[in-house]
């Protein structure tokens, strides 16, 4: 079989997805044995309009960058979405809770008029394309980036966790943090992460977006225990979550 | 010489971020030449209002993934200055641990897979694999050895998860702390055998000056290459150092049309920031091998060739391992004690400072009553250069156009990537263009 050529696409984001690639270290230079790199701005020079496979990392906040991922598109047989902001739009959906005049006036002031710095509520990438798969997280976890692309190499479908955080997190026999008095996303949010952040005694922040069915009156219930509030839980799922699902709860 | 000459490089590789050069030169005459930063801008000032101080760090962390725990740090020093929280000589130390994990991270991607592929005259790092194999294994060894690092002190390599105001989450135990060291140890050979590689093809490096002003942290008390602690220093102001409150009298930003991301400028009409900055400030500060490593390269204070940024960075790296090792003796010697970490909402307005791996960074907030953020400024390294990239263009442009539009070309790259900029970063960047 030939190798399968593969481009690397990034638009708003911070480029830390891209990062954990460059973070494989020694299995990178393992994976590129088995694929063909034709793109990947931040680490090459080398650039292709053919490619087999997509990866999106990003999200869409203006026109032109819309028909750019349309036209990546049209090229892709696989479109990967990678991280946060690809996947559920991520931290650049805080910016949606203003008026798109408001920000703009609030970071460049007078200058906020100038045509280049001309904005759009951000969406995730599905909101645009039609997406194959999502590689959950802020930033991605190696090692369930490289699961992906195993899987897709050998053509089987990735299985992606769809169960919440809270399973791993015990599994790793951590103290609750609720029991601590932080208000932790765990019991709605995606796993696969490992629970890393709990794990350092640090509250799920929700990267990996909700599970699809969450139980909401679940995490109703384990709020009213503790004595909080549902708007403090309110106030930390909209850190990554506006706009990507039950958010009512 | 060039009579007419065209070089369009849109969006530019192997750098974070998006950034464009364009030259375009008639009949001799250089009518237009550009660095033009078009990234996508995504507004953090706008977007933390509202939030929580304890939810800071968590969303500012995302301007950039390679300097994310310099992002968190600068973050967490402006809430605690805002609010009036004290953090422990441990939590204090622990951090500055912390800090150094993400400079060495940064600085040996940018030296060993940004820049080093235009030494060997090489797309990217990929293939030089099959031509230096030994050399990139060690730079992918020392890359890993940071980003573990990072992972133990920060609680993931990118994104950190154990600040918070007022501390840390989690203290690592003794034992960890030990490992570290001695691979912090076992790495000094690694670090001088890439010196050594770097040093090989050190003659394909610009010889260019230009004389500008080089804004950095400086600590006088007790006196510390600083990336952490200190005031605001430059050689355009005497030796004088301005207290962190005080940087919008540095930082003075301005909009340009070519630019998503601002400008800035001080003493002249621009400045820069990043590790030649930081040597040119306190180089006699530098641990004994980082004070061997420059004299090796023949680095010495007042440099003003900008590619010799990468230079510096290298430099850095063995001042960064150096001090680490007897950071970590320190830590050992005083006992690891766990911290309970609390601090409640209060009004305030405050600054943060720290040295980003690429320069200066500042963040400030302002926060009601409830703890909930009213105003944010932050200001980023890469945009400290911006205006300083496009001086250096001017004069340099000039200096080769009887250079091939190959050559031209590249000098220009190369020069934008000394920088090691973060274009992510500085939209809250780059393309070369040239037309015949």
């Amino acid at each position: 079989m030939d190798r399968p050529r593969v481009a690397i696409f990034d638009f708003a984001c911070c480029e830390g997805c891209q990062l954990q690639i460059v973070n494989l270290e020694e299995e990178l230079l393992d994976l590129i044995d088995n694929v063909e790199v034709v793109e990947w701005r931040e680490a090459m020079s080398e650039q292709s309009r053919e490619y087999d496979i997509a990866i999106i990392e990003g999200s869409i906040t203006r026109p032109e960058d819309e028909k750019r991922l349309e036209i990546i598109r049209t090229r892709a047989k696989t479109l990967i979405a990678l991280g946060a902001c690809a996947t559920i739009g991520g931290i650049n959906k805080l910016k949606n809770n203003f008026e798109m005049s408001d920000v703009k006036k609030c970071v460049y002031g007078k200058s906020a008029d100038m045509p280049h710095l001309e904005t759009m509520p951000t969406k995730a990438v599905d909101e645009v394309v039609k997406v194959d798969y999502k590689i959950h997280g802020c930033p991605i976890d190696r090692k369930e980036f490289t699961y992906v692309i195993r899987c897709l190499l050998m053509g089987k479908k990735p299985e992606i966790p769809e169960w919440p955080v809270c399973v791993e997190c015990k599994s790793k026999g951590n103290p609750c943090l609720w029991d601590y008095g932080q208000v932790c996303l765990g019991p709605i949010i995606r796993a696969g992460c490992g629970a890393r952040c709990p794990s350092s005694g640090f509250r799920c922040f929700g990267c990996r977006g909700y599970i699809d069915d969450p139980n909401v009156n679940g995490a109703k219930d384990v709020i009213e225990r503790y004595g909080l509030s549902v708007d403090a839980l309110k106030a930390k799922m909209v850190l990554f979550g506006i706009g990507q699902g039950p958010t009512n709860a | 010489m060039h009579n007419n000459l065209d070089i369009n490089v849109h969006h530019i590789t192997r750098v974070e971020g998006h950034g464009n050069i364009v030259v375009n030169v008639k009949e001799g005459k250089i009518e237009k030449l550009q660095w033009q930063v078009p990234e996508a801008p995504r507004f953090f000032e706008a977007m933390v209002r509202g939030h929580s101080y304890q939810d800071i760090q968590t969303i500012v962390s995302r301007i950039c993934g390679i300097c994310s725990i310099t992002h968190s740090l600068a973050a967490t020093k402006a809430v605690e200055a805002a609010l009036g929280i004290k953090v422990s000589e441990q939590a204090d130390k622990l951090r500055i641990l912390m800090h150094y994990s993400e400079q060495l991270q940064s600085h040996t991607l940018h030296v060993g897979y940004l820049a080093a592929p235009d030494f060997f005259g090489t797309p990217s790092v990929v293939p030089l694999v099959a031509r230096a194999a030994d050399a990139v294994k060690t730079i992918v060894k020392a890359h890993r050895i940071a980003n573990n690092w990072s992972d133990l002190i920060a609680g993931r390599t990118t994104h950190p998860v154990t600040l918070i105001p007022g501390g840390l989450t989690r203290t690592p135990t003794e034992k960890q702390l030990r490992q570290l060291q001695q691979t912090l140890k076992d790495a000094v050979p690694d670090l001088k055998k890439i010196a050594e590689v770097v040093l090989s093809v050190a003659a394909n490096i610009p010889k260019f000056e230009r004389p500008t002003e080089y804004v950095s942290l400086k600590q006088t008390t007790p006196p510390t290459y600083t990336f952490y602690h200190g005031g605001v220093t430059s050689n355009d102001n005497k030796g004088a150092v301005l207290p962190i409150e005080k940087w919008h009298d540095v930082a003075n930003e301005y909009m340009v049309e070519q630019s998503t991301a601002k400008w800035a400028k001080w003493h002249r009409d621009a400045y820069a920031v990043g590790a030649l900055a930081r040597f040119n400030n306190n180089a006699e500060l530098l641990s004994p091998m980082a004070k061997d490593a420059a004299k090796m390269f023949g680095l010495q204070k007042d440099c003003c060739n900008p590619y010799m940024n990468t230079v510096a960075q290298l430099v850095e790296c063995f001042h960064i391992v150096e001090t680490s090792i007897d950071l970590i003796d320190q830590l050992l010697v005083r006992g690891l004690k766990t911290e309970k970490v609390t601090s409640s909402p209060k009004a305030g307005k405050g600054a943060g400072c720290v040295e980003a791996p690429r320069g200066i960074l500042f963040h400030e907030y302002e926060f009601d009553k409830n703890g909930k953020c009213v105003a944010a400024d932050i200001c980023i390294p890469t945009n400290q250069n911006h205006a300083n990239i496009q001086k250096d263009f001017e004069k340099l442009l000039p200096e080769i156009l009887d250079q091939s539009e190959k050559d031209i070309r590249l000098k220009l790259e190369m020069l934008v990537r000394a920088y090691d900029p973060c274009i992510s970063c500085s939209t809250h960047f780059l393309d070369v263009q040239f037309v015949r």
